[in-house]
Order: C-alpha cells, then structure tokens, then sequence
C-alpha cells in the first residue's frame, strides 16, 4: 500500500539491526528511574485494589473493546490488549476498562527554565516516541496571566471525549479508544486533514514530506500506540502513551518532567500518580480548582490543568521565553525533510 | 414585432441551424493555436502535480497549521461557479423566462465541466492519494467530507442528464445534417447518443417529461451541494467557520459567481462563433440584472455577518475581524468587498454602462472578488491562532500556483473541446421559442389575440413570465 520511497527493504531492516543503535544517555538514566516510577506506582495501586476488593468487575471491557481497535493494535508487545500486562497473572488483572487521564499542575511547571533545558516534558516524548522534527506531541506554550506575567502550559493531545477531529474524519483512521485515548491509523488515514482544521487545539500534525526519524524506526513494527515507522502524507499526534501505562509505566513525557508537574492516572481507579506521590483523582480535582482548555467547546478533554504559573517551583512569572526543543538523532532516515509547522516563510 | 408567415419561420430555422452548427464542422487556424496553448498549459499542471506526488505536499506551502489552502479554495469556487447552469437554467425554465432559451444550453455546459474540475481538486490535496479508494471501504456517513461525495456525485449525475436531455434532439440534428460533412467517428457519435430520435409527438411529450423532472430534482441538489461545501467549513470549531449562516452564504455566492462565468464565456462564444444573432445585449443585460440583484444579496449577507460579530468582537472573533478589516488580510477582503460585490451592482444599476462590455467587466470583477472571498474564507479560518503562537504565514507556492493554472486551462480546455462537438446552443428550442412568439405576432396582427398586450418582445421583459401559447 505504501509506495516505494516510504516502506524499508528486509535488507535496510537487516542492515539496521545488526547496528544496534546506541542510547542516548539521558535515556539510559531515564529508564532507571523509570523502573523506579513504575514500582512504586503498582505498589500503591495493588494496594488500593486489595482494599477495594474489585478484582470480581472482571470481563466488562471485553465486550465494549470494538473490532476496530483490535485489529489495527497489532498487539503490541509489552501490553497485549485488554489485558493489564504490568500486574499479570497475580488474579488482579482484571480487564477491567481503564480511562486513563492525565492532570498537569501548572504550580510546579517552570517551562524547565530553571534546568536551562528545553522542556523536558516534550524532549522526553520526542526521544521516546522518535517524534519526528519539527513536530512537539506536547508542546509548552506560553500563556498571558492577569498581573503582566506568563506562564506555561504543556499541552498534549487533549484526548477529548467527545473529539471534533474523530467526527469529522471520512475513513475512520482517527477513533476514540474505549480507554480514552483518540489514535490514528496511519495506514488507513488518506491525508485529507479534515481533522487538523476541527482540532481546535493545535495537536494534530501531518508528514509534509518524509519525516526526519532516526533509523531505529526502520526496524518498528507499526502499531497505532507506536506511530513509527512514519510515511509521508498523514496525520501523527500524542498517543496518550496507554500502552506504557498498561504495562505500569508513566508517560515519557510524566518521566521527563524534572518537577513531576504531570500526573497520570485511571480516572476508573481514581488513582493518579506523577511518578513521586499517588493522589486521589477526583478530591486531587475538586480540591485543585482543575479546568480543561477552551472547556466552553465542550471537547471533554481528559486532560486537567491546576492553575499556576510555576510558583511551587520557584518561578517568577514575568521571566519569559523558554529555549528550543532539540531533536536528539543526529542519523536521519534517508530521504528525510524537514519543515517549519508555521508555513515555509517561518 | 413584424407578423411573419411559416416561410420565414423555415428560413430563420435554416439559418440557425447553419450558424450553430457550423463549429461542428469547420475549424480555424486560431482554434489549434487556442488548444495547443491550453495544453501547454494543462500539460504544465500535470508536471507539477508530479512533482507533488514524487516529494509529498511539503512542495506546497501548506504546513501544519494553514493545512489547507488553494486546493480548497479552487474546490470551493469551481463548485461554486458550476451552480451557473442548473441552478440558473432550472430556476428560469421553472420561472418560464422565455428569454433564457439560447442561454441555458452553455449554462449546462459550464456547470459539468466546473464540477469535474472542482471535484479534482480535494483529490489533489490529499497526503495520500492512493489509498483513494478507502473512502469506499471504510466511508463514514458522519464526516462531512462523505457528504460532500454524496452531493457532488449526485450533482454531477444530475447535471449530466440534465445537460443531455435538452440535447438529444440537436444530436439527431447533427446526425441528420452533418453526417456527410463530419469524420466518421463523430457520426457514430451523433448517431449512438441521440437515441433514435426523430421527433414524433410520443418522443417530445416523454422528453417534456423528463426535463420538466430533471429541473425540479436539480435544484434542491444544487442547494444541498454548497450547503455540504460550508459544512466542510461550518462543522468545525474554528471562530471564524462557525457561522451557521454559512450554508446560505455559500450557495449564493456560488449562484452569483455562477452568473458571472455565464457572461463570461457567453459573450467568448459569441464572438467566436458570431451568435449575435440569438444572444443579444438583452441577454447580456438580464444576466446583469440577475447579478446586480445577487450581489445585493451578498452585500446583505456580508452586513449580517460583519456587522454582528464586529460590533460584539467577542473572543477570538475580534482578531479575525481585525485581520479581515486592517490586517494582513486586508487587501483581499477589501477587493473581495468594492470589487467584488459593490463595483459591479453599480456598474450595473447605472444606466450609461449597464452594455455588454459593462455587463462583462463586472462579471470578471465578481469571479476574481468570489475567488478572494474563498481564499479568505479558507486560509484566514485557518490563519486564526488556535493556541498562544504566532499567527502563520501561507502563501501558495510555485506548485500550487501551477495546479491552479492547470485546472483554469483545463477548465476552459473541456469548453473548447465540446464546442467541437456539440451544439452549444439549444435548436430545437430556440427555433420552437422563436415560432412561438411569430405565431403569437401573426394572430394577433390577424386579431385573434386582440384585446391581449404582446407588442413586446419578451426578452426585453426580463422575469416576465412567457404566455401560454396555442399550436397553429
Ligand atoms: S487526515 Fe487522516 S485522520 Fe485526519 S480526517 Fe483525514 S483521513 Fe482522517
Ligand atoms: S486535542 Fe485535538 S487531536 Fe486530540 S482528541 Fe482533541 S480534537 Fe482530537
């Protein structure tokens, strides 16, 4: 289905293994803490699920997951589907349905100025994703506050529930996941970009050209959670990392962030958790003043903000702008361009 | 009016017949050098679209946040001008305007080739044109997009009927006329698609028939394809898309630049090919009052719009206002606004250039300001920072430029070719409307009509509804 130019030869995928591409060492550090984040987070939920005693609300998701979703996940290999792969086999895995969420406390978001570091929530997303430049999955932009200063919003995938883009697509390539993630199938997507003009928050993106990746993709077998490898003329955005979280891991942009700024969590659990404390979902909310962005749209986001301007972390809101993301791979995909995102001028 | 006996009925039939017929059958120099120069540049298109197939839409100047853009715009303007004919043809045959017979035929014509066209142009905007036929495997009747198939498909069925019907008899015209003069080809031709016709009473009765249903089907179908059209727009989120007016703003934007392609290539045809004879300045001025009346309607249209959102300039509104009213936007807003709706209706509602050269600049004054307002509609909705970013920047590059050449020399490519091989005005009609209108001279010359007002010619009446006539 895919022309020449943009599928990999046995022999490019052979040639590419044999290599074993190093890991950039920010990675390598992440992982361990990483490891870190994810026991603790099961701990504290098995603990909470022993309490609850609900591992009886078995076998309700497997009727609700659609075909649909089946069919293009492929399986992915550390979180088959419907299944929680981070606590299998302990009677615990219940295939209850998940609805992940994520809450961003902008109290404790400094735009990572005070690391002197592009921010290390996007940075993180790109490096694990192998997102292609010049695309931010999440992207920190820089908002007015009343009072003169700024501050600064990591923005994701909304993940709305009730998402413009799902409707408007003509093929189906971009659906709402009964755990809450909106994914994209690459292979089915005809690039018409529909959805990119209903988003009303600026996270879609689209393959202009080839996209710059760096040659571990080649190697990937595709799955919509794992949007790699990439062709040219479709549509790619935040996955909501739903595969990491069934494996019991957090978001790599919730690892990345120095702060812990990002929680994430089973809004079904009620459990959330930013990789150094585990909070109660719903009075976490209530007790925050949460909102969503553009909530008068009525999207639904899954994602919740608690306001601030980084003041938890030391910040002075009038100290602005932030430095540049950089993309880590210096070996590229052959082929591969690069855009401005803002039209070519820019 | 002149009473006129049936030999000069036979005579004004030969003389039509010979006028109309005639670019069948003879071709001049100018014409080979007019198609090879439209190739050149069709051909022109075709390459770089090539080029856009080989390297992706990054050759455009599409990007992420303007992700549409002249494509669009085209799509949106030649579906919004290929309302000329049926909209226009319908709306006057329903009305019984006796003066629209001549013109209806390339009203037709312009409304088949403008939806070919127009219909192209989202396919060349797609990422990933070969996975095309996915919109059949996996269609969804909720996106937009899908209903905009639905109607355009169902429009351009509709609208080829609708251009065939009327012609069958004029085919079986040619075939009986020309089949000595023409290649052996185009006599196959003639002869396949005029379906045995040879005008019995049972034949014309079922032909009456079958227009008289074709036009009301197509009128609601021509409304619901621009409708669908806005919605593309209208059913997003984005300030400025979200106009539930949109829908209505549309279609009559689109029957007004349809006019204004009428005029245009009417008065082309008629230099040409030297048709004064049947469309003359009355038509030109009809047509004008049509589009002075239209582009009142826009004007309206426009106040409603503006009016209310720049008084209240309520959220992001305010800035795409200001972007319209003073910004970058400005230039081709303001075109769009004085050239395009308010220049036109005055050349027209003043008399003294109210001819057909003034009918006509004003129609080319309303096909590039309709042209702006579609640009401005698709890249200033997009242009509208959806987050805290700096507003982008999208100006069409060479590609674009060249596809858009393209599609205009294709445009007017399919024209010049079936002027070759079709009559592009309507026979049997205009001679059936002609005796018509002599019969009526006669009787009442005669006195069997006395007492009833038909000094006039019709066609000096506009709207005037034709009467009721007896057969002799
Ligand atoms: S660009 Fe792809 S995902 Fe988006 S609406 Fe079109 S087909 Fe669907
Ligand atoms: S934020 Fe945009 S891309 Fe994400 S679900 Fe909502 S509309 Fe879709």
């Amino acid at each position: 289905m895919c022309s020449k130019t943009e599928c990999f030869t046995l022999k490019e995928k052979q040639r590419f293994q044999l290599r074993n591409p190093p890991m950039p060492d920010e990675l390598k550090k992440r992982g361990v803490q990483q490891e870190e984040n994810t026991r603790r987070w099961r701990d504290s939920r098995r603990r909470l699920l022993k309490i609850m005693g609900v591992a009886g609300a078995a076998a309700l998701a497997a009727p609700l997951a659609p075909g649909l979703l089946t069919r293009v996940a492929g399986a992915p290999p550390e979180a088959p589907q419907g299944q929680d792969a981070g606590s299998g086999g302990e009677g615990e895995s219940t295939q209850r349905l998940r609805r992940w969420a994520m809450v961003i406390d902008l109290r404790r978001c400094d735009g990572c100025q005070s690391t002197g570091k592009p921010p290390q929530c996007t940075q993180g997303c790109i490096e694990g994703h192998l997102v292609p430049e010049p695309m931010q999955w999440i992207q920190v932009f820089e908002y007015e506050v009343p009072g003169g200063g700024t501050q600064f919003v990591p923005v994701p995938c909304q993940q709305c529930q009730s998402p413009p883009c799902v409707n408007v697509c003509p093929v189906g390539a971009t659906w709402s996941t009964p755990e809450g993630p909106v994914l994209i199938d690459q292979q089915r997507c005809i690039g018409c970009r529909s959805c990119m003009a209903a988003c009303p928050y600026d996270r879609r993106f689209f393959t202009w050209g080839k996209p710059p990746a760096p040659p571990e993709t080649l190697l990937a077998d595709y799955r919509p959670e794992r949007e790699y490898p990439l062709p040219r003329g479709v549509t790619v955005k935040c996955t909501f990392c739903a595969d990491m979280a069934r494996a019991g891991r957090l978001p790599y942009c919730a690892q990345g962030c120095p702060q812990h700024a990002i929680y994430y969590g089973d809004l079904e659990e009620d459990l959330a958790t930013n990789g150094e404390e585990v909070v109660e979902l719903s009075s976490f909310l209530s007790q925050n003043q949460a909102y969503r962005l553009k909530a008068e749209l009525n999207t639904k986001p899954r994602v919740y903000y608690l306001p601030g301007h980084g003041e938890a972390v030391g910040r002075d809101a009038y100290t602005k702008g932030r430095m540049d993301t950089r993309w880590p791979w210096v070996e590229r995909v052959k082929g591969a361009k690069t855009w401005s995102r803002s039209g070519p001028s820019q | 009016m002149e009473p006129v006996g049936p030999v000069a009925v036979a005579e004004y039939r030969e003389r039509l017949e010979k006028r109309v017929l005639a670019p069948l059958t003879s071709t001049g120099k100018g014409y080979y050098l007019l198609v090879a120069a439209l190739l050149a540049v069709v051909g022109w298109g075709a390459y770089a679209y090539f080029t856009q197939l080989r390297e992706g839409l990054i050759v455009t100047a599409m990007r992420d946040r303007i992700s549409w853009g002249l494509y669009i715009t085209l799509f949106v303007f030649f579906i919004g001008i290929s309302h000329a004919g049926t909209l226009i043809s319908a709306i006057l045959r329903v009305s019984k305007a006796g003066w629209r017979v001549p013109v209806t035929r390339m009203a037709e014509f312009i409304t088949v080739v403008a939806l070919s066209v127009g219909a192209l142009m989202p396919l060349i905007d797609m990422g990933r044109p070969d996975r095309l036929q996915n919109l059949i495997l996996f269609g969804r009747w909720q996106s937009p997009l899908i209903w905009d198939i639905l109607a355009i498909t169902t429009y351009l069925t509709g609208s080829i009927l609708y251009l065939y019907l009327p012609l069958i008899p004029d085919l079986a015209l040619a075939r009986d006329r020309l089949s000595d003069v023409v290649a052996p080809w185009k006599r196959g031709f003639y002869r396949i698609l005029s379906v045995g016709w040879i005008g019995t009473d049972n034949q014309k009765r079922y032909l009456v028939i079958a227009m008289t249903l074709m036009m009301l089907v197509i009128i609601p179908v021509a409304v619901s394809v621009h409708t669908v059209v806005s919605w593309i727009f209208g059913m997003t989120l984005r300030e400025p898309w979200n106009n539930p007016m949109f829908g209505a703003f549309f279609v009559a934007g689109a029957i007004y630049s349809g006019i204004a392609t009428i005029v245009i290539v009417m008065a082309l045809l008629r230099k040409v090919y030297h048709l004064e004879e049947y469309i003359t300045p009355q038509h030109f001025i009809n047509l004008g009052y049509m589009l002075a009346g239209f582009a009142l309607i826009m004007i309206y249209f426009n106040l409603l719009e503006f009016v209310t959102t720049g008084y209240k300039l309520a959220g992001e509104g305010e800035m795409h206002f200001r972007e319209l009213f003073t910004g970058s936007l400005a230039p081709v807003f303001w075109f769009y606004t004085l050239g395009g709706m308010v220049l036109p209706a005055l050349i027209i509602v003043v008399p003294w250039t109210r001819s057909i050269l003034g009918v006509v600049v004003a129609s080319v004054f309303v096909d590039i300001g309709m042209w702006m307002e579609r640009y401005f509609i698709v890249v200033g909705g997009l242009r509208l920072p959806t987050m805290p970013y700096e507003p982008a920047t999208y100006f069409p590059s060479w590609v674009e430029w060249s596809i858009m050449a393209g599609a205009f020399a294709g445009f007017c490519l399919i024209i010049a070719v079936v002027v070759k091989v079709l009559p592009i005005i309507s026979v049997w009609e205009v001679a059936e409307h002609y005796e018509d209108e002599k019969v009526i001279a006669r009787k009442d010359a005669e006195g069997v009509l006395a007492g009833r007002l038909v000094a006039q010619h019709p066609s000096s009446r506009p709207f005037e509804r034709s009467r009721e006539v007896e057969r002799p």
